[in-house]
């Protein structure tokens, strides 16, 4: 027999929700998000305008040399100048575009590879398709993911779009597995069964039936994957084996002036230049984390109370 | 059989089956190697003699197959074959065998992830476990905040943050953290300190935000609830039940950051220049050093498949379904 | 058993006075309880009806003392046995609950904790509390398992939550809820997850125990006859609201509500029996079988004339809606066949042309999960039309309006979203989605039964009506028997992937009935306290 009394107080309280437009909707929201969300929205709308206007802001030439090498702060040179004689300021805006550009190119590929065969998986659960696509990424997602990128960047040799390949082919394996997850909680839905029962084709259910219902929390892993992506390229670059010069780029700026960090007791700006690369990464990795924790919480329906 | 021993045996099964598809990924990766890999490594002038030979070596003109079993049957006896680097333009050959150059290193990695984990797991068990019990107090919001900026730091600015705090402003800690094995475990920690506070750092954030999460879904049981109405005492509920049934979900945590510490190694190790197996395989790729970039991926992809093993394991052993069969 | 209790048999154990209690959703608070009194006296068992939203669960928790996360008692006075449980302190609160008034959850199966012994969760309030040694509790719930007749009552004790069923559970839990030898226990919803031919040895086992150790309760149901078997006042709640309070026999005999009689709504309805040569759908010695597993069902074959309501019925795990299953087209059968208009049907939905897919309609249980969030009603009902006749623009949009009118809706609901719809509304657009295909035959798979009694009331009065004016025959699901005497022509009966026998509706529920019909029928709880009494002597003499 089935219950039929659904015990919970959210069951009691109301059962037609009033119909909100979504721009109210979305006023609403603003309205109740934390202030670690709207901070985190403010900081990612920065680096948006910055990455997009680059060229306006920018004092200088992405890769312009000027004679004098590691300048010190100051009027010419505002955050001074690296070892090669290029000015860190102009620089760093570069690096917003770049790095924050490939960033945004990866996750996007990683989404469509990953997000559409999850979802071929998920409709084709336990066929010899699911089977073999959850074993091929059972298996790489057994190899640590900095070491395989690393690996397939020696074997293919390091470029951008090697870059972003490899990135996003590894990527992938996480978004698979979150999209099969999440889309077969909406295969076994009655209304899918209905579909299928109309005579439906494939294609239409996936598009009309799941992908509407899988949205929400693919966003939210979208705000996820690019921190986590974002921050293997820094990472890859800071090695060395990212993205390459004369590329402005965030993670190989750290790199190459970590060796001014030993002067801080002699100039502390000279200390603090390749921090602010550094810090650049962090703050946008926060903001966007931030606001991602908002959306999950407020998509989950979950609240913690008590 | 005990159905615990069953399952076991099948979990264990399933790892034979990954490792083995892990090492066909990473043994066939020399496959994609572009044609002119040879001249490419062994340089300009090397004479085409040199160069057939060299491709010889590398097996490239046997069969994937037989090639794949040989590789497989060193890994198996200790043999990861030869570097790359040190080969001479004109045949001669000082290349040291691969397992000589990981052997070294790999304690020193040991070395640094364990002193690491000694640190953070009680550390972000204890933070996990409190912030989950109080939820929603000022002591939580502010763990959380705290926490949720950390994962988002790239830990190399954690670790030149680190150092230029405690190396650079306040000479307490030295920023090279050369170490080698003959040093006095005093004298290890104290060079190895800034890494594994780096990596503690980080770690703590992950972990304690993962334990949080899997002790809150537990507490969110109905029978946690009915042990409420059942008028027994705060503490009784936690140990009695709510730990029995936390094994399972706390160990998976664990291993899973276990895992990542392995990996976060990598960079740290390249910060301070430590001399453990990242810092060999990032001089490795540069160097386009094959072997050893195999033997080191082999490590790391072991050790992440031990520790899943390990967690699954505990999470059998602790299932009461499995334990008291029907 | 207790002097104290008996001494004082008439006293008032627990007074709740004007609770209001609010709870959080959708970013605010609503009012959940507005205002109820209670009055419980020694021994007495109060029963708490209600449909889904009326606040029951609630306030059963706030008798001991608690309100559930996301919930807040607003005003009103609790006083158990002359303490007031909003004043005392957590400690004190702890050791007047568990121990003088104990709580049996709905769900069994969650709320035992799968790591420990049932035996030790069992005692471990009494134990704890210092109430009785560990040995004596033990002995206690050794006699407690005895008298709610569980079976190898010795053995029981030592197996793990996941190793006993769940009418065994229930039962087990009762004994924890007694051991401490409480004064008062909250009964929330103990059967409503059980099987009704399990459900009658629950509620006589915890009807026994509660006179035998004379603790009052509070019973919480939406079913008023079962509550009916086990209290002895009545209070109809809706709303968070009392509606009417009265003494058992007294409410079943003269009810003073309207809204009292409508919880017996269904039972009004009674269907005249019609009869039709015309078969419409054959299913023929079918055997089926979910991947790899057992034989879900056996040699199964079913007749359903056409204009006519076949109702199949049977308890979970019965096949029933396997069969229809095999019908759909969703599970191919091992054996056997499927004819519709004397014609076979391909076996695998695939196989199925447009129009045989048309012509065949479902409606599910669960209109929640049946339409998809995200569409409004427009598209919901706009795609069959679409897809199986070829409407579009103004002609679809017409036929649209006609089929809302059809199902007593207005306009106004073409925009809709499914949460934007009430229980009744939405099983009311599962149906013109259903009629949208023009079918000939629909299939409802428990359609009523996650509705309230009114609602339930509406919507199989709205499928008589569209049987009799469109001539659509249904094959309807159901274990509910007040269902079938409201709709069937036929019945056909399930056990085990068997069918048991088919007939008119007239045979089957009238006797002489085979051996498990009669078990199934008579375990159906009826308006009369004194069902449960007579039905156990019956047994009993048998």
């Amino acid at each position: 027999m089935m219950s039929t009394d659904n015990r919970s107080t959210a069951a009691e309280v109301s059962q037609i929700k009033a119909r909100r437009s979504l721009m109210e909707n979305m006023l609403r929201g603003l309205r109740q998000a934390p202030p670690t969300a709207l901070f985190g929205m403010a900081v990612i709308f920065l680096y948006l305008m910055i990455a997009i206007f680059a060229p306006l802001i920018a004092p200088y030439g992405e890769s312009e040399v000027f004679p004098d090498a590691y300048a010190p702060w100051g009027e010419k040179f505002l955050l001074g100048t690296d070892q090669l004689g290029r000015d860190i300021h102009t620089r760093l805006i570069y690096g917003a575009r770049n790095t924050i550009g490939i960033a945004i190119a990866t996750t996007v590929l990683s989404f469509l590879i990953g997000g559409s065969l999850g979802l071929l998986a998920a409709i084709n659960h336990s066929g010899w398709l699911d089977q073999l696509l959850s074993r091929i990424v059972d298996a790489i997602m057994a190899i640590p993911s900095l070491v395989f990128a690393l690996m397939l960047l020696a074997v293919f040799g390091t470029n951008a779009f090697n870059l972003i390949i490899i990135i996003a082919v590894i990527d992938a394996t996480r978004v698979f597995r979150l999209t099969r997850a999440v889309a077969l909680n909406i295969v076994v839905m009655d209304y899918v069964e209905v579909a299928k029962l109309r005579g439906e084709k494939m294609g239409w259910i996936m598009r009309k039936e799941i992908l509407p219902n899988i949205t929400p929390p693919l966003v939210a892993e979208f705000g996820l994957r690019f921190c986590f992506v974002f921050l293997t390229i820094a990472g890859l670059s800071f090695l060395g084996v990212g993205i390459q010069p004369p590329t402005a780029d965030w993670g190989s700026m750290v790199r190459e002036n970590a060796g001014l960090i030993q002067f801080a007791e002699y100039d502390i700006t000279a200390a603090l230049t390749p921090l602010l690369p550094a810090c650049a990464i962090a703050l946008l990795a926060v903001a966007v984390n931030f606001v991602v924790d908002w959306f999950l919480h407020k998509t989950s329906g979950l609240r913690d109370e008590q | 059989m005990h159905p615990i021993f069953l399952t076991i045996m099948k979990r264990l099964g399933l790892s034979v089956l990954t490792l083995f598809i892990v090492s066909v990924i990473i043994f066939s990766t020399v496959e994609f190697l572009p044609g002119d890999f040879g001249q490419a490594i062994l340089g300009q002038a090397a004479l085409p003699d040199t160069v057939a030979a060299f491709r010889r070596e590398l097996g490239l003109d046997l069969p994937l197959h037989v090639r794949y079993f040989d590789w497989m049957g060193g890994v198996l006896t200790g043999d990861l074959g030869t570097s790359f680097s040190g080969r001479g333009t004109q045949g001669l050959d000082n290349s040291r065998p691969v397992i000589d150059l990981i052997a070294p290193r790999l304690s020193n990695t040991l070395f640094l992830a364990s002193f690491t984990a000694l640190i953070a797991i009680p550390l972000s068990l204890f933070l996990g476990i409190t912030t989950a019990l109080y939820r929603n107090s000022i002591y939580d919001r502010t763990v959380n905040t705290i926490t949720l900026t950390t994962i988002s730091f790239p830990e190399f600015f954690v670790a030149y943050l680190l150092v230029l705090i405690f190396a650079s402003f306040y000479k307490v800690f030295p920023s090279l953290a050369n170490i080698s094995p003959d040093m006095p475990l005093g004298e290890l920690i104290y060079r190895s300190a800034l890494p594994a506070l780096t990596l503690t750092l980080v770690i703590v954030a992950h972990m304690m935000r993962m334990t949080r999460a899997a002790i809150i879904n537990l507490l969110a049981n109905p029978y946690i609830e009915m042990a409420e109405f059942k008028g027994l005492s705060r503490v009784r509920i936690i140990l009695h039940h709510a730990l029995p049934n936390a094994w399972a979900p706390i160990v998976n945590v664990i291993a899973m950051n276990l895992a990542y510490l392995v990996v976060g190694v990598v960079i740290v190790e390249v910060v301070f220049v430590y001399p453990g197996i990242g810092q060999l395989m990032i001089d490795a790729v540069t160097a386009r050093d094959i072997p050893v970039i195999q033997g080191c991926v082999m490590f790391f992809a072991v050790t992440y498949i031990l520790l899943n093993l390990f967690a699954d394991i505990i999470s059998i052993i602790t299932n009461p379904r499995l334990l008291h069969p029907r | 058993m207790n002097n104290n209790s008996t001494k004082q048999k008439n006293g008032i154990l627990l007074e709740m006075q004007n609770i209001h209690i609010d709870g959080y959703s959708d970013d605010q608070w609503h009012r959940i309880v507005k205002g109820v009194d209670i009055t419980l006296r020694r021994g007495e068992v109060l029963g708490l009806i209600g449909e889904s939203g009326a606040g029951k669960s609630t306030l059963g928790l706030a008798a001991m003392g608690f309100v559930r996360a996301g919930c807040k008692l607003v005003k009103g006075s609790i006083r158990f046995d002359g303490t007031d449980l909003n004043t005392i302190s957590e400690r004190e609160k702890r050791a007047l609950c568990g121990s003088r008034i104990t709580y049996v959850a709905q769900s069994a199966a969650a709320s035992f904790n799968p790591s420990h012994r049932l035996i030790e969760q069992t005692v471990e309030t009494t134990v704890r509390q210092g109430l009785r040694s560990e040995n004596v509790a033990k002995t206690d719930a050794l006699r407690l398992f005895q008298d709610l007749q569980l079976p190898e009552p010795g053995i029981i004790g030592q197996r793990y939550p996941h190793q006993v069923s769940g009418g065994q559970l229930q039962r087990v839990m009762t004994a924890m809820a007694m051991s401490p030898k409480p004064d008062l226990i909250i009964f929330d919803e103990p059967t409503t997850a059980l099987d009704v031919t399990t459900q009658v040895d629950v509620l006589a086992s915890i009807r026994q125990i509660v006179d035998q150790y004379h603790t009052a309760a509070i019973y919480i149901t939406h079913d008023l006859a079962v509550v009916a078997q086990m209290a002895d006042f009545i209070k109809v709640l809706r709303y968070g609201e009392t509606v009417e309070d009265a003494e058992t026999r007294k409410m079943l005999k003269t009810p003073e509500k309207d809204y009292t009689k409508s919880l017996w709504a269904v039972r009004s309805i009674e269907k005249e029996e019609k009869q039709s040569d015309d078969i419409i759908l054959k299913i023929d010695g079918v055997d089926a079988a979910y991947k790899g597993k057992t034989k879900v069902l056996k040699n199964v074959s079913i007749v359903v004339p056409r204009g006519c309501t076949v109702a199949i019925v049977g308890e979970s795990g019965s096949g029933k809606s396997t069969a229809a299953r095999v019908i759909t087209g969703l599970l191919e059968p091992m054996k056997g066949q499927v004819l519709f208009n004397g014609e076979p049907l391909p076996l695998i939905l695939k196989g199925r042309s447009k129009e045989q897919l048309r012509r065949i309609q479902m409606i599910y249980q669960s209109a929640d999960t049946a339409m998809n969030p995200r569409h409004p009603v427009r598209d919901i009902l706009g795609r069959p039309l679409e897809f199986y006749l070829g409407l579009s623009g103004a002609k679809r949009d017409r036929r649209l309006l006609e089929l809302l009118e059809l199902i007593e809706l207005d306009e106004s609901f073409v925009d809709r979203l499914p949460s934007e719809l009430s229980g009744g509304q939405k099983q009311r657009i599962c149906i013109a989605r259903a009629l949208a295909a023009n079918p000939e035959l629909i299939i409802c798979d428990e359609v009523t039964s996650a509705l309230d009694q009114i609602v339930q009331k509406g919507i199989l009065q709205l499928l008589l009506r569209l049987q009799a004016d469109l001539g659509i025959s249904y094959l309807f699901i159901t274990h509910d028997i007040a269902t079938v005497r409201a709709i069937a022509d036929q019945v056909v009966v399930m056990f085990q992937g068997c069918v048991v026998e088919q007939g008119m509706k007239s045979e089957i529920l009238n006797p002489p009935y085979p051996s498990y019909t009669q078990l199934l029928l008579s375990s159906v709880p009826e308006m009369d306290p004194d069902w449960l009494s007579d039905l156990l002597e019956e047994r009993s003499a048998l």
